[in-house]
């Protein structure tokens, strides 16, 4: 397959010139650009972060944190939005981890290979690569409409386990998948039936897995600002919900809010509302890796 | 056994032996007849389970399902008032002014310019950089950078819209003067960086893939380390690559905050990237964002330009998993 297309420098003829030294130049300018192209991501990465919190970091203060959105810059915060951010995100994990969960021991463990089951399979992974907005018209079609549950915090809760939902389950697949087939037959040779294994032998050794895979989905989830936006959740919000059919608003939404607008000073207030989502999003993230590294050492031990 | 040292039970050896058959059959029958209860039970059990796990894989099964019927009931609406060949055909869409135009057009290609300019960014830079670390970093470096570069994929889209708008535009008005405050072009630039880890991720993944063997046939030609790359491990990973070059595209044409915040919201027919234009899922947040109530033709069309980008990213996505599965078979 590849002798015919390296004709050029491995010539037949008799004048064949190695040109060895030109070609290993060729070779290093080219290794030069792959680092390059690394680097371009990596120093755009490090611009936003210092941009980000250049601008914002004036506005950080406790009544950032405590304030509702106002008006007025100055008294500006972010209250309502990181409220309805914890409300949402505790939702979402009740409702999408068990059943991402259980959606990916059934495809892992217990289905038969079967054309309904290749069909769920390939559904899952296009649902994955849905655009975020479709959910939101889906939410906004079956939850806010048809359920008549209105812009509410569950409304946003449900619509977002469905972005995340496919998510999780591929996560979760692979890390049952990893899990090695000696621990079933251990097992099934103790006598337990298919589900006692999958509990009590498969999901304890991929659970450091599962969990890290549903972290990110959450942080995935945390981020999400259009869905949200069209099943209609409301982008200046000063009270905080009090149950799951009152509206909400979430810190991306307060972000965009604050972006939207031209004066300059809630652009400052943006940037802090970043710098808050940034830091949740990145403790987040530390935490799937202490529960992944903990979750470890005691299946070792 | 025990019964042999029992004498009142059996005085007789023939009798003692007789008893003893008697219950070990007594002991296995109440043994079968138990286990078999216990064993139904957990047959049971087993299956109430297995169900359950089904209907929650079945759920994705049913999201699809709602997607299709609440955008088709809604476009379907649509449709009826708006013909299908002035939305296919029209230049103009002015769906909120009194004199409507119901024209997909200014909307559909503004998204494509948009999602042209981050492919021209995120294609190379991702290729070069999955080639990087599949081919060239040493593992341990490849494998400290490559959690890095996917924090880009990690950063929410709100927050790339700010950066598009408040910093790659003023960099890049300083050398384009007639440039926007909203443009096509920084928002393009900055959806490009985002994507940049998808490809460079699902691309090294492909790479990777290619057995060792093809390479070390390559080396073993005299080829050097570019030749066996170039015409080697990409050629042979060319259907990996191309996946997810199109998975790429799929996230480009979904993507929101960043048009939404860096593009503008005038739908506009044009070619120009320097100008603002409005994407089409730009159009579904602004409408969105008003208080449209259920039932009215602005309502529907927020659907009708939803059906549009869900069948325009559903059949790339399912091309891209089509050249994926082609691409495994090949190689495992």
């Amino acid at each position: 397959m590849t002798g015919t297309q390296l004709r050029p420098t491995v010539g037949t003829d008799t004048e064949f010139q190695p040109r060895l030294s030109l070609r290993r130049k060729v070779g290093a300018v080219f290794g030069v650009l792959t680092v390059v192209a690394m680097a371009i991501g990596l120093l755009t990465l490090g611009t936003l972060i210092v941009d980000v919190v250049r601008d914002g970091w004036s506005v950080l203060s406790w009544d950032f944190i405590r304030n509702f959105p106002s008006r007025r810059p100055s008294e500006a915060g972010i209250r309502s939005a990181l409220i309805g951010t914890v409300y949402v995100m505790v939702l979402v994990a009740v409702i999408a981890f068990p059943l991402g969960v259980s959606a990916a021991v059934y495809l892992e463990e217990f289905a038969p290979k079967n054309r309904l089951t290749s069909f769920i399979e390939l559904n899952i992974s296009n649902l994955a690569a849905v655009p975020s907005i479709v959910y939101g018209l889906l939410g906004l079609g079956i939850f806010v409409r048809a359920l008549t549950l209105g812009p509410s915090v569950i409304a946003g809760a449900l619509t977002l386990s469905l972005l995340i939902l496919p998510i999780i389950i591929i996560a979760s697949r692979e890390a049952l998948r990893a899990v090695p087939p000696s621990i079933r037959e251990a097992g099934y040779a103790l006598g337990a039936s298919r589900w006692q294994t999958v509990r009590m032998f498969v999901l304890p050794v991929a659970m450091p897995g599962i969990l890290t895979g549903t972290i990110l989905a959450l942080s995935r989830a945390i981020g999400e600002t259009a869905p949200l936006i069209t099943i209609g959740a409301l982008t200046y919000i000063a009270f905080t919900p009090k149950s799951l059919l009152d509206p909400f608003t979430v810190l991306p939404i307060q972000i965009y809010n604050w972006v939207s607008r031209p004066q300059p000073a809630f652009h400052q207030l943006a940037a802090g509302g970043i710098i808050i989502l940034l830091a949740v999003l990145l403790s987040f993230n530390a935490l799937a890796i202490v529960l992944r590294a903990r979750l470890q050492r005691q299946i070792r031990d | 056994m025990a019964m042999d040292g029992v004498p009142d039970v059996a005085y007789t050896p023939e009798a003692a032996r007789l008893a003893v058959v008697a219950e070990r059959q007594e002991r296995i029958r109440r043994t079968l007849q138990g286990g078999l209860a216990q064993d139904r039970r957990r047959r049971i059990r087993e299956s109430v389970i297995t169900g359950g796990l089904f209907l929650a894989a079945a759920i994705s099964v049913l999201t699809t399902a709602g997607i299709i019927y609440t955008l088709g009931i809604e476009t379907f609406h649509f449709f009826q008032r708006v013909s299908i060949v002035d939305f296919l055909t029209d230049t103009q869409w002015t769906p909120l002014f009194t004199e409507k135009h119901f024209g997909i057009a200014p909307l559909a290609v503004a998204t494509l310019l948009v999602s042209s300019i981050a492919m021209l960014v995120s294609l190379p830079l991702g290729l070069l950089a999955a080639i990087g670390l599949a081919e060239y970093l040493p593992l341990r470096l490849a494998r400290v950078i490559k959690p890095i570069l996917e924090i880009l994929a990690g950063v929410p889209t709100v927050v790339y819209g700010y950066f598009a708008l408040l910093f790659v535009t003023p960099l890049l008005q300083r050398f384009i003067p007639n440039l926007q405050v909203f443009n096509v072009l920084s928002a393009g630039l900055v959806m490009g960086i985002m994507i940049l880890p998808l490809v460079a991720s699902l691309s090294q993944d492909a790479m990777l893939a290619v057995p060792q063997s093809l390479r070390e046939a390559a080396y073993a030609l005299g080829a050097t380390k570019l030749e066996v790359v170039w015409r080697v491990v990409v050629p042979a990973s060319l259907s990996g690559i191309v996946a997810s070059f199109i998975l790429a595209v799929s996230r480009a044409v979904g993507e929101t905050m960043i048009v939404v915040i860096a593009m503008g919201n005038t739908p506009r027919l044009s070619f120009n990237p320097l100008e603002q234009m409005q994407a089409m899922t730009a159009y579904i947040v602004q409408i969105s964002l008003g208080d449209t109530p259920h039932g009215t033709l602005e309502y529907q069309t927020i659907f009708a330009v939803g059906t549009t980008l869900f069948l325009i990213t559903m059949v790339l996505n399912l091309l891209s998993f089509r050249l994926l599965r082609r691409f495994r078979e090949i190689y495992q």
